[in-house]
């Protein structure tokens, strides 16, 4: 029978410079499943920023085991004190956790089942391995579609955007005024962008920065001292520079709010020191956020995720323990096919040998097979009851012994 | 008949209400429950709508009691149009025990019972009573979306940690869909308004304070649409301004007798 064997290394143990030289790309993992699996085992390689695992499925679990470690090894020999072993049932429930994001560094982050279905796309494949990893696909799938696990942000940018969201509903066109052509108002447009917003100016001390950035979103390029005659049409304002005081005060936003007839305006400061005034918000129809109050957002609704991943853990505890039902069956299936082959081949020479007309052989056929089947039914389900509570190797041997089947094995 | 039709349609919207309470806590399927809730009491409540117009003599909803019945149907019917949809879904928290409780209270005065009688011509009532009341199911709704919308004004304004948590509708949308629930309602209450000052006029009769009520909240809800788009009445104060008409409504309907139809 094939054993399942997991070998690899993860963001729990392996800080990121030992991570990074241990992660493979897609044809690399591809390649190196197909030299582990050989002709007789499988082996699927799942790499990911935060892991590289090798899982084989073969006949020999030591063996198979110190494959995957020569294999993590040739790859960087420092891995060794970082490397983590786990067998059959073990490895089943890590690649289900895995594929749910219960073992991401933010749980129930969404990319990890993409990557789980990439390495298995990418790998060498037999019966133990492709049941394992469509078992882990579709509990990933179920613990995010019966757990609010990966609904909420887990970043201040996207929290920013769902904040949003909150006040405007659909992003679609509206229109973002970006102060600050840094790295990190980049991050947050990015963010309101993929949501359909759409950047229409961007105002920065130096204008040439601000034009580089304009051309690569779309919008206009400004002078810091232009940002207030735009509020009017701005729905959105993500402010991140590096500037000493205030980019806005209360009075500027207060003397476009006439302007705006009542249509909200949504400020994020992503600044420290802050770039805009915090009274701001106690004006009617405008909500500024702070880097404090998204990160207090981003707590909370990663507190919400690991409330969540409770009840996750439960979906995938109970789908991990299908797998292991079937693949306990996998040990007496053999015996069960043998005991019924074994069966089957005395009855038909019994009936070779008795001197019967065809209506005699019919009848005598007829009842023969319903008294084989009758005689093996109880054993059968038995012998699969007994590999669920995992005694189906002591059963299967105990019937290979008695019936004498060893020689079939 | 009509007690069997009352208690399950009572019973839906109370589960309803229910429910809503639990998808406020954990989103799922409280509020499926909660969306079933409300589709079986409204059809329940509809088949005991027409049992009463089979059996009555005239147009069953004259009295008090009677019309509020129509107007718990109406406003639930209202929300029935949008408010099962999952990002309204906490609309229901407003609406459902609401529902429940003027159900209840319609069945307390009888206005669920069959075979009422009527003294006044079909048509009349129908046009009437019935668009006022489908004016002020809306303005319910209105206020309703009001009502959230300040509360999800207020979580906005406190920065609380835990918005994203219970996602409550934007702020946006729940200010235009309460524009456009007044927008259809108002030119029902003008209507309903139009036919009853056709009837005072032909058959004569006393200008009551029902009447006086009625004109002041037409005036409200005329003045909300006309600075909304005259002067872009939005946000908090329009909110205020839909729930000062609101309280309005509340007084047409259950502070004052149905005077001009007793």
């Amino acid at each position: 029978m094939s054993s399942l064997v997991l070998v690899g290394i993860s963001h729990h143990r392996a800080p990121v410079e030992l991570r990074e030289r241990a992660a493979l790309d897609r044809e690399r993992a591809a390649a190196l499943a197909r030299q582990l699996a050989g002709e007789t085992s499988e082996a699927v390689c799942l790499s990911t920023c935060n892991r590289t695992e090798l899982y084989l499925a073969d006949e020999s679990a030591e063996e198979a085991e110190r494959k995957a470690e020569a294999a993590l090894l040739a790859l960087e020999a420092e891995l060794g004190p970082a490397l983590y072993r786990l067998r059959d049932e073990a490895a089943a429930l890590h690649l289900f956790r895995v594929a749910a994001g219960l073992d991401s560094m933010v749980p129930g982050e969404g990319e990890i089942l993409g990557q789980v279905r990439a390495a298995f796309e990418a790998g060498s494949t037999g019966r133990v391995l492709d049941r394992l990893f469509r078992e882990a696909l579709r509990a990933g799938r179920k613990a995010r579609s019966e757990t609010a696990i990966g609904e909420s942000p887990a970043s201040t940018s996207s929290a920013a955007a769902a904040l949003a969201e909150q006040v405007f509903g659909d992003l679609h066109s509206r229109l973002i005024l970006l102060i600050g052509a840094g790295k990190v108002g980049e991050l947050a447009a990015r963010n309101f962008l993929s949501r359909g917003a759409e950047i229409a100016f961007v105002a920065n001390r130096t204008v040439d920065r601000a034009a580089e950035l304009s051309e690569r979103f779309g919008g206009t390029a400004l002078p810091l001292d232009r940002v207030e005659e735009q509020l009017v049409r701005a729905d959105v304002v993500l402010s991140s520079t590096s500037a000493p005081g205030w980019i806005l005060d209360r009075e500027a936003v207060a003397r476009v709010v006439p302007a705006r007839r009542g249509r909200p305006l949504f400020l994020i400061d992503l600044a420290v020191p802050r770039d805009l005034d915090p009274a701001i918000h106690e004006l009617d129809g405008c909500y500024l956020y702070d880097i404090d109050d998204l990160e207090a957002v981003v707590a909370e609704t990663l507190a919400g995720r690991r409330r969540e991943a409770e009840r996750a853990e439960a979906i995938v505890a109970a789908e991990s323990e299908r797998f292991r039902e079937w693949q306990a069956a996998l040990d007496v299936v053999p015996a069960i096919a043998s005991l019924r082959a074994r069966a089957e081949e005395i009855r038909a020479a019994e009936l070779r040998r008795a001197k019967l007309n065809d209506a005699e052989r019919r009848a005598a056929e007829s009842v023969t097979a319903a008294v084989l089947n009758k005689l093996l039914h109880l054993p059968t389900i038995r012998m699969k009851e007994a590999a669920a509570a995992a005694d189906g190797v002591i059963y299967a041997d105990a019937v290979r012994h008695l019936f004498g089947l060893e020689d079939e094995r | 008949m009509a007690e069997l039709l009352f208690w399950p349609a009572l019973l839906a919207y109370g589960e309803a209400a229910v429910a809503y309470f639990g998808e406020a806590r954990r989103p799922g399927l409280a509020g499926r429950l909660a969306t079933w809730g409300v589709r079986i009491g409204w059809l329940v409540q509809t088949a005991l709508l027409a049992l009463q117009a089979a059996r009555a003599d005239g147009f069953p909803w004259s009295t008090w009691a009677g019309s509020l019945n129509l107007f718990v149907w109406l406003v639930v019917g209202a929300y029935l149009i949008w408010g099962c949809q999952a990002r309204y879904r906490l609309l229901g928290l407003a609406v459902l025990p609401l529902a429940a409780v003027l159900l209840a209270l319609a069945h307390a005065g009888g206005g669920t019972d069959v075979g009422e009688k009527s003294g006044y011509s079909n048509l009349f009532l129908v046009l009437h009573v019935g668009l006022v009341l489908a004016a002020f199911a809306g303005f319910t709704l209105a206020a309703a979306l009001s009502a959230l919308y300040l509360w999800q004004e207020r979580r906005l304004k406190r920065r609380e940690a835990t918005i994203l948590r219970v996602r409550a509708p934007a702020l946006a949308r729940l200010d235009e869909l309460a524009a456009r629930t007044t927008a259809v309602a108002l030119p029902a209450l003008t209507l309903g308004i139009a036919v009853g000052i056709a009837r005072l006029r032909d058959r004569g009769g006393g200008f009551d304070a029902l009447m006086a009520v009625t004109l002041l909240t037409w005036a409200v809800y005329g003045s909300y649409l006309a600075l909304r788009f005259a002067a872009g009445l939005r946000g908090r104060r329009a909110a205020y301004v839909l729930l000062a008409g609101f309280v309005l409504v509340a007084i047409v309907r259950l502070a004052l007798p149905v005077t001009h139809f007793s």
